[in-house]
This record gives structure tokens, C-alpha cells and sequence, in this order.
């Protein structure tokens, strides 16, 4: 990992959500909930149309600090889900994921965490607490 | 709804949770993660929410209405293969804002004796 500076920007990362993905990560996960796979489901319980795990979303989030500094360096990880992130069929939507370094000290750093679909902020007070070694 | 005297309870699951190598890497593949040596820090969830599902059910909590409002997660340790984990569950608050129900639960996960991850997760009961 390269040096962290107090307000720096880390650069953003695009992950894409599909209704492939959103069935490997419920069979990864065991959440079945229709309402990630099943669009008429998702329709007759009043969604727009199918929409993605919460947690799917986080974890790709996850993904984008365990980029930046290894899943082992995670100490601590937190996120509002405040907009689903609606998912038609044969679309690939795109998630945007970017981060700024709120606190650092010789152990540690906070990043902030933004995601983003269409412009549409999906996590609200997302933050990861990493170790540096 | 959910019945009230399980505020402040804790329950404690019959068995642990065996961690395989193959859900780790099923996992990280799921998210596109390409190490697998050790699982994502969200993994416990896989653990902690079903858990959850189990405890609120038993409680009168219509599962089927429940929508995640935040997660939180505290990890000690990353989890690995070979670990065997018992969850335990918190039921910290309960409380009703505009006819639904938002609980919050902790779950702790230890191996042996050692705490290796606590989560919290906010979960809304859609009216």
C-alpha cells in the first residue's frame, strides 16, 4: 500500500452488478430472498423490479478497501443502505466506489467510503477503520 | 410483532459454525475478490444474519417483511479455514417509528473462548 495522506482521495473503482452475480452471491451468502432473483416476486412486494443485497452492495464496497490494503487489515466496516440498487434483466449496472482518508495514525487509517448507481448514493455513512502494517 | 421481553436477551446457537476453504472461496469469488487465504470482512454475515433470521423468528418477527437498514462489523481477527464458530446474538433494542419495527441485534462470534468478529445489524420490520 502506498503512503496515506489526512483528505486524500482514493481513487474510484467501477464493480458490475448483474442477476449472475446477485444468484452466486446468494448462493455464497444463503440469503434467498426472492426479491434479489425473482423480478415478478420483487414486482408483487412493491420493488421496481429485482434489487440487489444490501450486503452484496457492502461487500463490494469491502472489496474496494480490501483492494487498497488486504482483507486481513480490516478492523472495522460500517454502512447504511439508504436507495436499493434496482437490477433489470440483462443489465449490467454499474457501482461506483470511492474512498477518502478521513483519520490516520501510525496504526491505523478511517476511509470513507462512497457508492454511487446512476449518480444515486446507495450507502450512507460508509466507513472501514484498517490497520497499516 | 415482536414480542418484548427478548430485549436485552441473549441467544446462543445450538452448534458452530464449521468455515470450509470452499465457502471462503465461494464467497470471494461471489464478490470477485481474488485472495482467499483468509475470508472478506463481510463474510460473518453469512453466519451472523441467519442466526439472526432464527432468533427473531422464534420471536414473532415476520421475516418476510424485514429490509436491512445498517450493518456494522468489529473484527478482531480475519476468519480463516478451520475455523469453528459459535454465534451469539443480542437482541439490543426494539422500538417502533412510524408502525415499523427496527431491532437491532449484536452478534459475537467466538472460536474456543476468543471473540474473533462482533457485528451489529439494524433491521426494519415494514409495516
Amino acid at each position: 500500500m502506498s503512503t496515506l495522506s489526512v483528505g486524500q482521495e482514493l481513487a474510484p473503482h467501477t464493480f458490475i452488478i448483474n442477476r449472475a452475480k446477485l444468484l452466486a452471491y446468494a448462493n455464497a451468502s444463503g440469503d434467498q430472498n426472492p426479491i434479489h432473483q425473482d423480478e415478478a416476486f420483487a414486482k408483487f412486494v412493491g420493488l421496481e423490479n429485482v434489487i440487489a443485497h444490501g450486503m452484496f452492495t457492502m461487500a463490494l464496497a469491502g472489496r474496494y478497501i480490501s483492494d487498497i490494503a488486504g482483507s486481513a487489515a480490516v478492523k472495522e466496516f460500517s454502512a447504511r443502505f439508504i436507495k436499493p440498487v434496482v437490477v433489470p434483466a440483462n443489465v449490467d449496472v454499474e457501482l461506483i466506489v470511492s474512498g477518502k482518508v478521513l483519520e490516520l495514525d501510525e496504526r491505523s487509517a478511517k476511509i470513507e467510503i462512497t457508492a454511487t448507481c446512476g449518480d444515486v448514493k446507495v450507502l450512507g455513512m460508509a466507513k472501514a477503520v484498517i490497520a497499516l502494517s | 410483532m415482536l414480542n418484548p421481553d427478548i430485549v436485552g436477551r441473549t441467544f446462543t446457537g445450538a452448534t458452530s459454525f464449521a468455515v470450509t476453504q470452499e465457502s471462503i472461496t465461494q464467497f470471494c469469488e461471489a464478490i470477485g475478490e481474488p485472495n482467499f487465504s483468509v475470508a472478506p470482512p463481510t463474510y460473518s454475515i453469512k453466519i451472523s444474519l441467519t442466526e439472526s433470521e432464527v432468533v427473531l423468528k422464534e420471536s414473532g418477527l415476520d421475516w418476510s417483511r424485514v429490509v436491512h437498514g445498517d450493518q456494522r462489523f468489529e473484527i478482531l481477527r480475519p476468519i480463516v479455514a478451520g475455523d469453528a464458530l459459535l454465534c451469539s446474538s443480542t437482541i439490543e433494542s426494539a422500538r417502533s417509528v412510524a408502525g415499523n419495527e427496527i431491532v437491532t441485534v449484536r452478534s459475537d462470534l467466538h472460536s474456543g473462548t476468543d471473540l474473533v468478529a462482533s457485528s451489529w445489524s439494524t433491521l426494519v420490520v415494514r409495516a
